[in-house]
Formats: C-alpha cells, sequence, structure tokens
C-alpha cells in the first residue's frame, strides 16, 4: 500500500497544453506505472486533440466522466489555478494536486472557504494537495509532480515536507542509506492551502505498509505544531522532525509565500520545541534525517 | 509589497474610512504650503517611511504655529530615523505628511489580516490603541478580540458589532465603527492586502471615528491584478541587492553573516543557512536561485552576493532534480570565472549526473571545493574563511 495513490491510480492533468505541464506529464508518464495511469488532460480549446498519446477533454467532469479518472494535477498558470482547483473539486474527484506557485492568497482563501461551504451541504469532498508544492510520488507505481523519480526507492518510509527541494534531500538521505519510501508528500510552501502535516501524518499513520515518517516543515504558521500534538496523541510509528529557518529573520518572506515568522510560535526553535515535547526525535541538522531514523528502526 | 502611511490613507479614504485632512510633501517649503492649504491651528508632521514606531524615533512631530511647521519639516526631512524596525543604520526620511490635528478622545487598535489556521479573514480590535500590538497579545491578550470572517459571507454585522462592543468603542460612534470595520473587511479584500492596520483608530470629541494612520501589505501573488497598488511602490525604501535579484528571478535577502550562499528551493535554501551556522559561522544571505539554476542566473547571483563586503566564502547547494547537475556545475564555472572569484567556493551537489558534474569542477582549474554532503559543505566552508 501507499497514501493517496498508487500503481492503479487514474490521473488527469490540467494545463497539460502548457509548457511547464507538457515537461512534467512526459516525465510522470515514463515513470513507473505512469503511462497506463495518466489518462487524460483537459483544455476546453483543444478537445478531441491527443499528447503524448493521451486523449484532452473539454473539462474535468468530461475527462472524469470518460476515463474514470479520480485524481486530477494542476499546472495552470496564478490567475486561473484557483478556478482550475474548483472544477476538480466540482468534479467530485478524489484528489486535486496543485503544482502551481503564485496563486493570489485572496483566491486560495475563496476556494478553500466553497470546497468547505461544499461539504458541509453533504457534497463530496475532495481533498486538495498544495499549492506551490512539488507534488506526491508512491516509489515505482506513480510519480504525479515535478520530483526527480530516480532518486526513489519503494520501501517504508513516509516522507512529508512544506518544500520541495528538502523532501528531495531527505528522499535522497534514505535512498543513500539503503531506505525506501512508501509515499513523498510535498504539501507546498503557500500559507493557505489543503492537506496539512496533520492530515499526511495521519495517512501514514493508517498505512500498514509505512514504519516511519520524516517531518519536515519550516519557520511560520501554526501546521507542524497542530500535526505535533496529534502524533503524541495517536502516532504508533518513530518520527524524525526537522524544521529549516532557525537563521530566518523576523518580518522576512523567506523565498515561500507562507515561510514568514509574524509571532514567537512561528520560529523554527518554537516548533522544534514543540516537536521534540510531543515524543519527535528532532534534528537541527539537516545532513542526518535520514541517519536518525535508521537508528530509530 | 509595503506603502506609506499617507498612501494607505488615500487607500482607505477611496474605500469610505474617514481619515484626517492631509498632504504629502517631499520639501520643507511644501510642507509649509501644505499647513497653510490645510488651514487651523494645530498640525502633524509625519514622517513616511515603511517602518514602524515612527513617533518615537522622533519621527511624528505636533506643531502649533506655521514656523513650528518649518522647523519640524526641515528637522524630520533627510534625517536617518531609527525605529526598531529599521535596524541600527535608520532609514532615510524622503517623504513627509502633513495632517490636520485631530481632537483624541480615545485610541484604538484595529486589523484585516489573514488566518492561515483557519483559512479566513481575521479582524482583531482593541481598547489598547496607540501602542505596540505586539506587546498588548503578550501582557494582557484577554484586551484583543477577534472575529474569523468567512470571505463567503463576508463581516456580518454581528460580527462588526461584537468588535465594537469588544474594543470598547464609545458607545455614541458605534454605528460609525461597524461601518469603519466593514469598510476595512472590504478594503482588505479588494486590495489583496496581506494586512491592513489601523493604530491608532481614534473617536473625536464629536464621536467622530477617524483612521489616525494606515498601514498595509500586500500579497505580491496578487499584484499583477493590483495596478494602483504597485503604482504607490517606493524603491527607496526597500533594500537595493533585493531588487536587482528580483530582476533575475531570484529570492534574495541579505543577512549579517560572512558566507554567502545560494541553493536552489526555499526550504533547502534555509536549511543551508541552518547548517552553516550549527557550524559555527553565519550566513551571509538567503538565496533561492529556483528551478532553473543557469549560467545567466548563477553569475549574477554571484555579483549580487559579493556585493556586500561582508562575505568571506560561498556555499553553493544545488539538488539537481530536472535540472542536471552536470549543467550546473557548467555554469558555476563559468559564473566563477566571469566574476573573477576571489574567495573560497564550496559546492555541493546531488541528484542526476552527480560524478559528470564533480569531474567538471575538478577540471575547472578553479579552486572549488566539492562536498558530499550539507554538513560536509557547511564544515568545509567555515573552515576555509577561519
Amino acid at each position: 500500500m501507499s497514501i493517496f495513490i498508487n500503481k492503479d491510480t487514474k490521473i488527469i492533468t490540467q494545463g497539460i497544453t502548457g509548457k511547464t505541464g507538457q515537461f512534467h506529464t512526459e516525465k510522470c508518464i515514463e515513470y513507473a506505472n505512469g503511462k497506463n495511469c495518466f489518462v487524460a488532460g483537459v483544455n476546453p480549446k483543444k478537445a478531441g486533440e491527443k499528447i503524448f498519446d493521451v486523449p484532452i477533454y473539454g473539462s474535468v467532469k468530461e475527462a472524469a466522466q470518460q476515463t474514470g479518472a479520480t485524481v486530477s494535477v494542476i499546472y495552470v498558470p496564478p490567475p486561473g489555478a484557483a478556478a482550475a482547483i474548483w472544477e476538480a473539486v466540482e468534479a467530485d474527484l478524489d484528489l486535486a494536486i496543485c503544482i502551481t506557485e503564485g496563486i493570489p492568497v485572496r483566491d486560495m482563501l475563496m476556494v478553500r472557504n466553497k470546497m468547505k461551504e461544499k461539504e458541509a451541504k453533504g457534497g463530496k469532498k475532495t481533498l486538495l494537495l498544495g499549492p506551490n508544492c512539488p507534488g506526491l510520488i508512491t516509489p515505482d507505481e506513480v510519480k504525479i509532480g515535478i520530483m526527480p523519480g530516480h532518486i526513489h526507492r519503494k520501501g517504508r518510509i513516509g516522507v512529508v515536507s512544506r518544500s520541495g527541494t528538502l523532501t528531495y534531500e531527505a528522499v535522497g538521505q534514505l535512498t543513500e542509506l539503503g531506505l525506501g519510501q512508501s509515499s513523498a508528500v510535498g504539501i507546498g510552501g503557500d500559507p493557505i492551502n489543503g492537506l496539512k502535516h496533520i492530515d499526511v501524518m495521519k495517512a501514514f499513520n493508517d498505512d500498514p505498509e509505512t514504519d516511519a515518517v520524516i517531518m519536515i516543515g519550516e519557520i511560520g504558521g501554526p501546521d507542524e505544531a497542530e500535526a505535533a500534538m496529534w502524533c503524541k496523541a495517536n502516532m504508533k510509528k518513530p518520527i524524525v522532525g526537522f524544521i529549516a529557518g532557525v537563521t530566518a529573520p523576523a518580518g522576512k518572506r523567506m523565498g515561500h509565500a507562507g515561510a514568514l515568522i509574524s509571532g514567537g510560535a512561528d520560529t523554527a526553535d518554537a516548533k522544534l520545541a514543540i516537536m521534540e515535547e510531543c515524543g519527535f526525535k528532532v534534528t537541527r541538522n539537516p545532513s542526518e534525517m535520514a541517519k536518525l531514523l535508521k537508528a530509530m528502526l | 509589497m509595503k506603502i506609506h502611511e499617507y498612501q494607505g490613507k488615500q487607500i482607505l479614504k477611496k474605500f469610505g474610512v474617514t481619515v484626517p485632512r492631509g498632504i504629502h510633501c517631499t520639501t520643507v517649503d511644501d510642507a509649509v504650503k501644505a499647513a497653510e492649504t490645510l488651514g487651523g491651528k494645530v498640525w502633524v508632521v509625519k514622517a513616511q517611511i515603511h517602518a514602524g514606531g515612527r513617533g518615537k524615533g522622533g519621527g511624528v512631530k505636533v506643531a502649533t504655529s506655521l514656523e513650528k511647521v518649518r522647523e519640524y519639516a526641515s528637522q524630520i526631512l533627510g534625517m536617518q530615523l531609527i525605529t526598531h524596525q529599521t535596524g541600527p543604520e535608520g532609514q532615510k526620511v524622503r517623504h513627509l505628511l502633513i495632517e490636520e490635528g485631530a481632537d483624541i478622545k480615545h485610541e484604538y487598535y484595529v486589523a484585516a489580516l489573514t488566518d492561515r489556521a483557519t483559512q479566513s479573514v481575521a479582524i482583531m480590535a482593541s481598547y489598547e490603541g496607540g501602542m505596540d500590538i505586539e506587546e498588548v497579545a503578550h501582557k494582557t491578550p484577554e484586551k484583543i478580540v477577534k472575529v474569523f470572517v468567512n470571505p463567503l459571507l463576508g463581516l456580518t454585522d454581528e460580527q462588526a458589532l461584537t468588535l465594537a462592543k469588544g474594543m470598547g468603542m464609545n458607545e455614541a460612534s458605534i454605528p460609525q465603527c461597524i461601518d469603519t470595520l466593514k469598510k476595512l473587511y472590504t478594503c482588505y479584500m479588494e486590495t489583496d492586502a496581506s494586512l491592513a492596520e489601523i493604530n491608532p483608530l481614534i473617536h473625536e470629541g464629536d464621536g467622530t471615528v477617524k483612521a489616525l494612520d494606515a498601514k498595509f501589505n500586500f500579497d505580491s501573488n496578487a499584484l499583477y491584478r493590483q495596478e494602483e497598488i504597485v503604482a504607490m511602490r517606493d524603491l527607496d525604501e526597500e533594500d537595493a541587492d533585493e531588487i536587482e535579484a528580483s530582476k533575475f528571478d531570484l529570492a534574495y535577502i541579505s543577512l549579517d553573516g560572512n558566507i554567502g550562499c545560494l541553493v536552489n528551493g526555499a526550504g533547502l535554501a534555509m536549511a543551508t543557512m541552518d547548517t552553516i551556522k550549527l557550524f559555527g559561522a553565519e550566513p551571509a544571505n538567503f538565496l533561492d536561485v529556483g528551478g532553473g539554476a543557469t549560467t545567466e542566473k548563477v553569475t549574477e547571483a554571484f555579483k549580487i552576493m559579493l556585493k556586500n563586503t561582508k562575505v568571506k566564502g560561498i556555499l553553493v547547494n544545488i539538488f539537481g532534480g530536472i535540472m542536471k547537475c552536470d549543467t550546473i556545475a557548467t555554469g558555476v564555472v563559468a559564473a566563477a570565472k566571469e566574476v573573477n572569484l576571489s574567495v573560497p567556493l564550496v559546492v555541493r551537489m546531488k541528484g542526476t549526473n552527480e560524478d559528470m558534474g564533480k569531474q567538471i569542477l575538478k577540471d575547472s582549474g578553479l579552486p572549488i571545493i566539492s562536498a558530499d554532503s550539507m554538513a560536509e559543505a557547511a564544515t568545509k566552508i567555515v573552515a576555509a574563511v577561519k
């Protein structure tokens, strides 16, 4: 098993005809079972055409109906990205993965609240991963997103992070030590997003094929602390934790829109302290994440 | 993106919030003329810089005659205003706001900002206006009242009333306060703000509710659709190197240490800085070169880092995913040659074609030090600069 996706997942690509969408769709199709997983693309102007042998439909709804796809990945540029997320939600998909970086916060506020309203009214719940994330991968099965596939190995360690390259760093270290991954999930660097650390930790906890987890966070926001509290009470598996940004000055946005210290609880030190209190093995040295984890198995 | 107080007040006024009459100026003569135009007997001369704490730093003065307006304007204009937000070197005052005096009966605090946890807009208000709100939040959190606005519904009458009562607003001023709060919310949403703060919001002797200050931050992701806001950008208030870096799509922030770092990805960049500190030195900057570490971008990144004379060594940390290590190595070598790099350079590359990349560095004839892990890279650069 794995979390959220596996070799049988059927995926729609929104923004498949754009430069970024094309580039990464090709890489995803080449990876493991990708050829069978990526079954549809969406572009109202190019419906009926094909790209990499993948049929293009006029809408997400139509693509889902025609192919049975339950997951979509979004590469649509920022001005239209929130609308693309909403289209996936309206089509009642299980999961929408938004790679797009730079979506206005107001757009995300609106779409997230529309999603919550739909659920509250009894509508189907669609999970959202991202935006501004690398996506997720279940090694040797399927890769959805922009991460380099070849650094991954199939195995039993879960990885979750807000940062793309830090996810790769953790995965690279694990693979080097002979530890494969069950799934690696990038939840993205934006302040208003979908799945949070806590949601991914819950999924790893429930996954019988995940033995331990590396959880990586960064400065800004309450998410890591919330996840840590939940883990303290519920998590049955060992966790190694790292928070980036001990050296980040307050009030400055460190690349990611969400990486900004605006209060005491936002700092890396505060988060590391809470995680340690909640039973994580925390480290201030990001080079030893995998080594620490191996020692705990 | 930040703007000046006088611009913030223009925006508030446009959305119907009452603000004092005021005139923006950049010379002492114009300041006196502005006071004449405004009329009355009391004026406030206010330094316009992007940092807060201007009053405490001597950047806000109340004048009771035109002579005093002239005196204060000449003192403030051109001064290096030092506040708790400017750093020790302060910020040069290039703009003034001359305002009519206000009949302040009480100072309140109100602000709108995006709340990540509830994915809503939080509106905060307090009876304790005119002071540092973080201090209030720390010492007497019960004095801050907060509501969370669902953006699909907007600020409701009930929520606005809760805020007005909770902040202890003067009874007779409550209707106008509710109106002001609603306008502040509308303004926050329509301008794509990430912070809109009025500190203080006052009520006057006749009950009028007025915004005596205005502090805005805007979501940089939304600037493409906020032409009016972008036109208010004041590059003099921003770090010149950060502006230069943004032209090349590099996210750069200068810091106080002596080790420059160039990394791909914001999270890895922070982790690299943290590792440098862990091994006994301080990073000179945050620099995220992004997905495409091309020769041009790496060259510009080197140039920007080296402008900082404190930089005694550079650490490059690239996780080559889609971008291959040999391409990156070629870029680093070309950039180092172009800028005649004279400080020690440690390069740590991971990922696709790692060995080819290392060979290119080795064959370059440049004294580039290779490292396998972040920890090794940090150890080597710290040793090289000592």
